[in-house]
């Protein structure tokens, strides 16, 4: 959600050079890739091209060995550490879901919410009064209405996936990266996620790194392709499914 | 449902608070109100094993605050025990004043005995309670931030975490066994003499000392209670089941396990504080490791994360040990150990979890969940 009064960035995320190596194996390679504030896109690449290290370097997990990373044109990402990031506004989705499994999946949504996170406030004060309106909302929007005293260790995996993505809502980030959040799903929850990722973008900024091309089909955004770390190709998935060099060293194999 | 007060809505709490107010009514009545001819006599010896019980329930209830919700799993907890006992303890010893057996006014008879001159600076603000009753809980608190601050900011977790916690009790014990670090040696403190001018051998001091633990006892269950049940509570059971999650939310991980750590620590340190006017006596077998590991068993056999497991657990597990290594001295160990196996294996959620409803499930792994 875009406050109002900020200006509108030119890119909401922007990486230049960024080159991350492990004991001298580059998992990025001078990557540069710019997204622009709303855009729904698509990162694909085959195993090992740089994906979910892409998400560390932007989510503050991993620090680039070179190269400039920049949310909302100015922030200068390698300075903050995961949990400043999360608060500037970048929600991340991991590819295993992970919600907090002891506790109810109301009492998960209303840990994301926006709000003060520091130790004190959190013990002393409450949340505002509108929290439990904000939470049946997204409850309705990620379809757990039904679920909301239950554990969410209790949870059906695509239950989880979806509430992984409900607590991304709650968090109401402006850039959301979402790791292959199709994995594990039903042929109609793969449906049912890709529209309601192509909802919230415009709202949101959302990056969907993802191996089903179906889904990715689904999108209907623009897709970078990775691979060995840097960028092979960008444009409409129709585009780089023609690109000879995307071809081979992915979708031809 | 968020953020409601629900600091007694649950009925297994209430009843904890309920049993333990009976105990610190009855026990007294019973040794002093009843005459000692009768068969409801309590000696006053079991007035003080008692106490000591409940103090180290204040310890383990210390200990599931940290484990139990957060995912550390300290084996160290006896440090900032034996800490705050030996901050109490030099409070006692300057009180013997010229009562000692060199009947130097100003220095306790292991100095003198040492030929030490001088009071070390250390010693100095013992002789009033109230600056000892403020280390009690200070002296553990500073040690806690230090350690916490350095290990939760570089992310030790898991068992490296619980390694090195092992390691800074047993380095504290080598370092309380040395003469020269002025705190007795290996003797430790003893022959104390009277506490805030009550004579510690009398039954009325010692009926006193019993109902302050138990009071302590019932303020720290409270304050815990008061802690799990604010959303800062739910951070940190998000802490403990999914620590990088709560990290991309925004929480600074490493901030809430330092406030509890330190929290507990302090709790810890008042439990030392309690103890040692009780058993008379503190030196620096507190502080060996085996004493931190048998923490962590009262709380796994009572049931992790509930609070009053720790408690019912610590009081239970003692209690057969006192009456074990009466009967069966030497089969008492290989006891414990088998109910560790067992509570670990077939209670999972402790002595507790056999009984009544349960809103949450079990906390996972040895050390919470983790990616």
């Amino acid at each position: 959600m875009l406050e109002t009064g900020r200006h509108l960035p030119t890119n909401i995320l922007y990486l230049e050079g960024v080159t991350v190596s492990f004991d001298g194996f580059k998992a990025l390679n001078e990557l540069s890739l710019a997204v622009a504030p709303g855009e729904l896109r698509a990162i694909i690449g085959p195993n090992g091209a740089g994906k979910t290290t892409f998400m560390d370097v932007v989510t503050g997990k991993v620090r680039p060995s070179a190269g400039t990373v920049f949310f909302r044109d100015d922030i200068d990402l390698t300075r903050h550490d995961e949990a400043e990031i999360a608060r500037l506004g970048i929600g991340r989705k991991f590819q295993k879901p992970t919600v907090i499994e002891s506790l109810s999946v109301a009492e998960n949504l209303e840990l994301a919410l926006r709000g003060e996170r520091g130790v004190f406030t959190t013990l002393l004060r409450r949340h505002a009064h509108d929290a439990r309106e904000q939470i049946d909302a997204i409850l309705a929007r990620v379809g757990l209405a039904a679920q909301r005293a239950r554990p969410g260790g209790a949870l059906s995996h695509g239950q989880k996936q979806w509430l992984e993505i409900g607590m991304l809502l709650a968090q109401s980030p402006e850039l959301l990266l979402v790791d292959e959040p199709a994995a594990g799903m039903t042929d109609r929850e793969t449906e049912l996620t890709a529209q309601l990722l192509r909802e919230i973008s415009g709202e949101h900024s959302v990056v969907v790194v993802e191996h089903d091309m179906t889904f990715v089909k689904a999108l209907d955004c623009r897709v970078t392709v990775l691979h060995e770390g840097h960028m092979l190709a960008e444009g409409t998935l129709a585009h780089v499914q023609q690109d000879e060099r995307v071809i081979e060293v992915y979708l031809g194999r | 449902m968020t953020g409601s007060p629900r600091l007694l809505n649950d009925a297994a709490s209430r009843w904890l608070l309920a049993g333990l107010g009976m105990l610190i009514l009855v026990v007294p009545l019973l040794n002093l109100a009843v005459p000692e001819t009768s068969p409801f006599h309590l000696s006053t010896y079991m007035v003080s094993l008692f106490g000591k019980y409940l103090c180290l329930a204040l310890l383990a209830l210390a200990l599931d605050l940290v484990w139990g919700y957060a995912g550390i799993l300290s084996l160290g907890h006896g440090a900032f025990f034996a800490l705050g006992g030996y901050a109490m303890g030099m409070y006692l010893m300057r009180q013997i004043g010229s009562r000692g057996v060199y009947g130097n006014p100003l220095l306790p008879d292991f100095m003198v005995f040492l030929n030490w001159q001088e009071l070390p600076w250390y010693w100095y603000g013992f002789d009033n309670f109230f600056f000892a009753a403020l280390m009690v809980a200070l002296v553990p608190g500073v040690l806690a931030f230090a350690f916490g601050w350095f290990a939760f900011r570089s992310r030790v977790t898991g068992v490296y975490l619980s390694i090195i916690t092992q390691a800074l009790t047993y380095a504290l014990m080598l370092a309380f066994f040395r003469n020269d670090m002025g705190f007795g040696g290996n003797n430790g403190l003893t022959d104390f003499k009277e506490l805030l001018g009550f004579s510690l051998t009398s039954a009325a001091t010692k009926n006193g000392l019993f109902v302050g633990s138990g009071l302590a006892l019932i303020a720290g269950f409270l304050l815990c209670r008061w802690v799990v049940v604010s959303r800062l509570g739910r951070v940190l059971v998000a802490v403990r089941d999914a620590e990088s999650r709560t990290r991309f939310m925004g929480y600074r991980v490493e901030h809430y396990k330092l406030f509890v750590f330190v929290l507990s620590a302090m709790l810890a340190g008042i439990a030392g504080a309690l103890y040692v006017p009780q058993v008379g006596i503190i030196n620096p077998g507190e502080f060996a490791p085996l004493a931190s590991i048998e923490v962590v068993v009262w709380v796994a056999v009572g049931g992790r994360g509930y609070l009053y497991g720790a408690i019912v657990g610590a009081l239970l597990v003692n209690y057969a040990k006192t009456w074990f290594t009466g009967a069966f001295p030497e089969i008492w160990l290989f006891l414990l150990g088998g109910l560790f196996v067992v509570s670990t294996l077939f209670l999972p959620r402790g002595v507790v979890g056999l009984f009544g409803q349960r809103r949450q499930p079990p906390p996972s792994a040895a050390t919470g969940g983790n990616n």
